[in-house]
């Protein structure tokens, strides 16, 4: 069997026994992403001297019996991390020019442990699509099928994740951004509880709502670099100080008596009825390993759209606010003055989405629209997140679709930001609430893979991560590979 | 000039905390360094950066709050101030609005008629600096300091109830005593770390109504708050008086043309867009933590004040001046502490020689040269006769040259008062042998003339003999 067809954990098994090294291992990937990454466009840069260096560190430290938790192992970072001495650009011109000086936690935590970085993913500018296509970079392609998108915002990292480039790779979710692709490439993407993950080093888009994550192909990779990632950061006020539980150790546990809830208004008009067909057979399996079902209610869910396209924006158009060309990242040149300044460098360095954001942020926090518009939303946020906490006093988790349809075209929504928008129909709740979510691949609709959600109460990453495992210990729709790239 | 108007000024005073490390990361606060050399990443406003709060400025801004009578606040909010400018790296300013950390103060001065007033402090709430743009020698360009970019402040917000800029510079005053006894500021005003924007309005005595108020901006001295405003309500009322309007306006202060100017109107002003900080969670303040809080509050200006007219029987004006700073107070009991001589004594010598040659040289009593020791040890002298008023004046010279003790100086200028009857008697018979003439006048009735014989014997002793004695003595011997 192919190196790159192996999972994290059976790539841990291989180096353990010295089936093969850091070395082998790195080099067949990066030869693999210089091969065919050309047709996907996953990644932004590929990082192959720091990887072998980091490789043969690796290789050193485990003949000496050293080495962390995910020693040689090879990720691959969403650029919207910042990695010391490396171009991080967030899919955008902005910061096309920028090499940051510094690490985020997550990444800090994983090269703590061993990991070995290949490179650093594409993603819609500054985390704003649902489709890649937002990236000063150009689209990724969905590797299900060329002509169409593997969701967004970190497409980039389903992509390369999905088509063997490396067997796992971090993401950020604000409103669906890892779950949304995973289901979209047929991999696992686990968005954890907010705080769960410190933000510190993941440039911000709407820091009430960003969280970083995994996207693997197996649950059981998830649980492995989550417990790596997961823990208080004192970098990040809002990182919360809570132990992190051995998931890997918890995946074994039956899932008999778990309470499953599903939401009505998930199965209505709005989902592709052959994805509903193969979420509720998903849901049967879960209730074949002893699972019960039982109906749950969320009155406001359908306003979690509208009330996340006030407070994201609303955040968003403040955080971006740095990005002046003063000090770093893009800046056009010849201004006359000040306002010249400001005005073209950040009408050129930004596209049009991230504009667009901007503007609708800027105008829901005007003097006179604050009430109306921000505050509101914020009420109804709460809300939101009262009825999830009502749900879960009588269930674990929560199953539906995570997407309403499979990956649908380049091109096709990019005109229509509604539309677009809509993607992130049954995700967002999660985000808005604060809960943990995850994706797992549940079948295909037209060739195309097709991903069953999972919502759990804060801090029952254990309970998703168990429950998706246990349902790929009875399928196998995660071990199927794109076509082209077996 | 201002009879049948009144004038509303409220004041918004920043003062910077005085922590090592700056509000929302760990750079140094240090005043003075290199451009650009304190301001780490967070500072800078780099991409991915977060802020977390320096819990000391959260002690430092309860402290105040209790010292001014306020509620602090069990929950307090940080928000973002949106604007766009150079010297703000972020390009929003981490602040509080709806939720400051204190709130509902207030403090007494001496307003315009003698009597005490009680000026309201409508909040308090914790905020970063800015950094400094620098035009000046920059052809073409501006330059960007950056170092004191997430300095902590305190904006110190007053009601509008002050109504002179006598009673304005006596409100500021009063708080700058406060923030530097707290030991939560330097107080340091040419560095920046003290300073205020007034905001004034007139109105025609009896009218409910407030005027429009005018905001000068960025006051640094006491000396420029009065004249600020004074400059301000004389341009209101003659704007007024000839049938104008005043605008809603910031102005600013130009202490070399002594005037205020436009810098732009409300309509030019910033939508801040406040909202809510979601990088920072809400600051929660127990009442336990305040109680700890209140147990290591120092002894208040006022409350120090009242003790020392109490305890010491000192003037109630010493008392107010000895109070004025910690330090200074401080230096006071300690000379009180460490002699036997009244206190009143020490106060006059620390308010009046000591404070002279302090101010002579602008030093801070905490770099006085006579230290609270050794002045105590000459007014030990001057109560036990040892030495006269007058040649304490000399021997405080001597120790401020720093030729040591008063003890020492004494001894070894010989300055030591005669007290020995016989010898002033010895010095006494010899002046009037010498003095025939005078001697009759007197006796014939010229009394004024013992002064004469005084001076006399005081120059034969260089002023060491016991004036009553030496008076004494003369008057039994002429006196025949």
């Amino acid at each position: 069997m192919d190196l790159y067809n192996k999972t994290l954990t059976e790539l841990a098994a291989g180096l353990r026994d010295g089936d093969f090294s850091s070395v082998d291992l790195t080099q067949a990937l990066l030869a693999r992403i210089r091969e065919r990454d050309p047709e996907l466009n996953a990644f932004i840069t590929v990082t192959d001297e720091l990887a072998l260096a980091a490789a043969e560190r690796a290789d050193v430290a485990r003949s000496a019996g050293n080495g962390g938790p995910l020693n040689g192992l090879p990720v691959i970072h969403k650029d919207i991390f910042c990695t010391r001495g490396v171009k991080t650009s967030c899919g955008s011109k902005m910061l096309d020019n920028f090499v940051s000086p510094y690490d985020a936690t997550v990444v800090e935590r994983l090269a703590d442990a061993g990991a070995v970085v290949l490179g650093k993913t594409n993603m819609d500018e500054f985390a704003m699509g649902s489709s890649n296509e937002t990236s000063f970079y150009g689209p990724v392609r969905n590797p299900w099928n060329l002509d169409c998108t593997p969701g967004g915002s970190s497409g980039g990292s389903a992509a390369a994740v999905a088509a063997r480039f490396g067997p796992a790779a971090t993401g950020t979710d604000t409103g669906g951004s890892i779950r949304q692709p995973a289901a979209l490439t047929g991999t696992v993407g686990i968005k954890p509880t907010y705080g769960r993950v410190s933000r510190y080093g993941m440039i911000a888009f709407a820091s009430s709502l960003d969280q970083a994550g995994v996207i693997t192909r197996t649950a059981e990779d998830a649980a492995l670099l989550l417990g790596v990632m997961a823990g208080f950061d004192e970098r990040d006020s809002t990182s919360i100080d809570e132990p992190v539980p051995d998931y890997v150790a918890a995946l074994g546990e039956s899932i008999k008596g778990l309470r499953i809830g599903i939401v009505r208004q998930h199965f209505d008009a709005g989902l592709d009825a052959e994805c509903g067909r193969k979420v509720k057979e998903a849901i049967g399996v879960l209730q074949s390993l002893g699972a019960t079902t039982v109906e749950v209610d969320l009155p406001n869910i359908d306003l979690s759209v509208p009330t996340y396209y006030v407070v994201a924006p609303a955040e968003c158009s403040s955080n971006l606010s740095r990005f002046d060309g003063v000090r770093f990242g893009y800046r056009a040149e010849n201004a006359v003055d000040l306002l010249d300044h400001y005005c073209r460098s950040r009408g050129e360095g930004f596209g049009d989405e991230v504009k667009r954001r901007i503007m609708t942020g800027t105008y829901v926090l005007s003097a006179g629209y604050y009430d109306a518009y921000y505050l509101k939303a914020q009420q109804v946020r709460q809300l939101i997140a009262d009825d999830f906490r009502k749900a879960f006093a009588g269930v674990d988790v929560i199953a539906g679709p995570t997407a309403p349809t499979p990956a649908f075209r380049l091109g096709d929504k990019v005109d229509d930001p509604i539309t677009m928008y809509l993607n992130d129909i049954y995700t967002i709740g999660a985000n808005l609430a604060g809960l943990p979510g995850i994706s797992v691949p549940c079948g295909f609709v037209n060739d195309l893979p097709v991903g069953l959600h999972l919502v759990g109460t804060h801090f029952a990453e254990s309970t998703l991560l168990r429950c998706a495992h246990q349902y790929q210990q009875q399928t196998d729709w995660h071990t199927a590979c794109p076509e082209d790239f077996q | 000039m201002n009879a049948g108007w009144e004038v509303v000024i409220g004041l918004e005073i920043h003062t910077q905390l005085a922590t090592r490390s700056k509000i929302f990361s760990a750079a140094p606060t240090e005043y003075g360094a290199e451009p650009n050399t304190q301001a780490c990443l967070v500072d800078l406003g780099y991409p991915g950066v977060l802020p977390v709060l320096n819990a000391e400025v959260v002690r430092m801004a309860t402290m105040f709050g209790l010292a001014v009578n306020a509620t602090v606040a069990p929950r307090s909010v940080f928000a973002r101030k949106n604007y766009f400018y150079p010297d703000l790296p972020k390009g929003y300013q981490i602040s509080q609005y709806e939720l400051p950390i204190v709130e509902h103060g207030e403090l007494f001065i001496t307003d315009d008629e003698g009597n005490e007033k009680r000026i309201g402090i409508t909040r308090a709430h914790l905020e970063e600096d800015a950094g400094k743009s620098i035009h000046e020698g920059l052809d073409r360009y501006s330059g960007i300091d950056l170092n004191r970019a997430g300095t902590p402040l305190l904006e110190i917000v007053s009601e509008p109830e002050l109504s002179s800029a006598r009673e304005a510079v006596a409100y500021m005053r009063k708080i700058h005593t406060i923030v530097r006894y707290l030991g939560i500021s330097d107080g340091n005003m040419q560095e920046g770390s003290f300073r205020c924007d007034a905001n004034v309005s007139v109105r025609r005595r009896g009218e409910e109504k407030l005027g429009t108020r005018a905001e000068i901006k960025n006051l640094n001295s006491f000396r420029f708050v009065e004249k600020a405003i004074n400059f301000e309500i004389e341009r209101q009322i003659e704007l007024l008086e000839d049938g104008g309007t005043v605008v809603q306006e910031t102005r600013l202060y130009d202490s070399d043309k002594d005037e205020t100017r436009s810098m732009r109107s409300k309509e030019e002003a910033n939508d801040y867009r406040y909202f809510p900080d979601p990088d920072l969670l809400p600051v929660e303040i127990s009442a336990d933590y305040i109680d700890a809080v209140r147990r290591q509050l120092p002894e208040l200006p006022a409350a120090k004040e009242q003790r020392f007219v109490d305890q010491y029987g000192i003037k109630a004006d010493d008392a107010a001046i000895l109070t004025g700073s910690r330090s200074l107070a401080d230096y006071f009991e300690a000379v009180v502490a460490a002699t036997e001589a009244k206190a009143q004594l020490a106060a006059n010598w620390v308010v009046g020689d000591l404070s002279a040659a302090l101010n002579q040289e602008s030093l801070d009593i905490v770099d006085s040269k006579v230290s609270a020791e050794l002045l105590a040890g000459l007014l030990t002298r001057i109560e036990d006769n040892t030495i006269s008023g007058k040649i304490a004046k000399q021997v405080f010279e001597a120790m401020w040259a720093g030729e040591g003790s008063a003890d020492a100086i004494i001894e070894a200028r010989g300055l030591k008062q005669i007290t020995d009857s016989s010898a002033i008697e010895a010095v006494v018979d010899s002046v009037i042998a010498a003095h025939p003439e005078q001697v009759a006048e007197y006796r014939s009735g010229k009394d004024k003339l013992i002064g004469f014989f005084v001076g006399q014997v005081m120059k034969e002793t260089q002023g060491q003999a016991n004036p009553g004695q030496v008076n004494k003595i003369l008057k039994a011997k002429l006196g025949g």
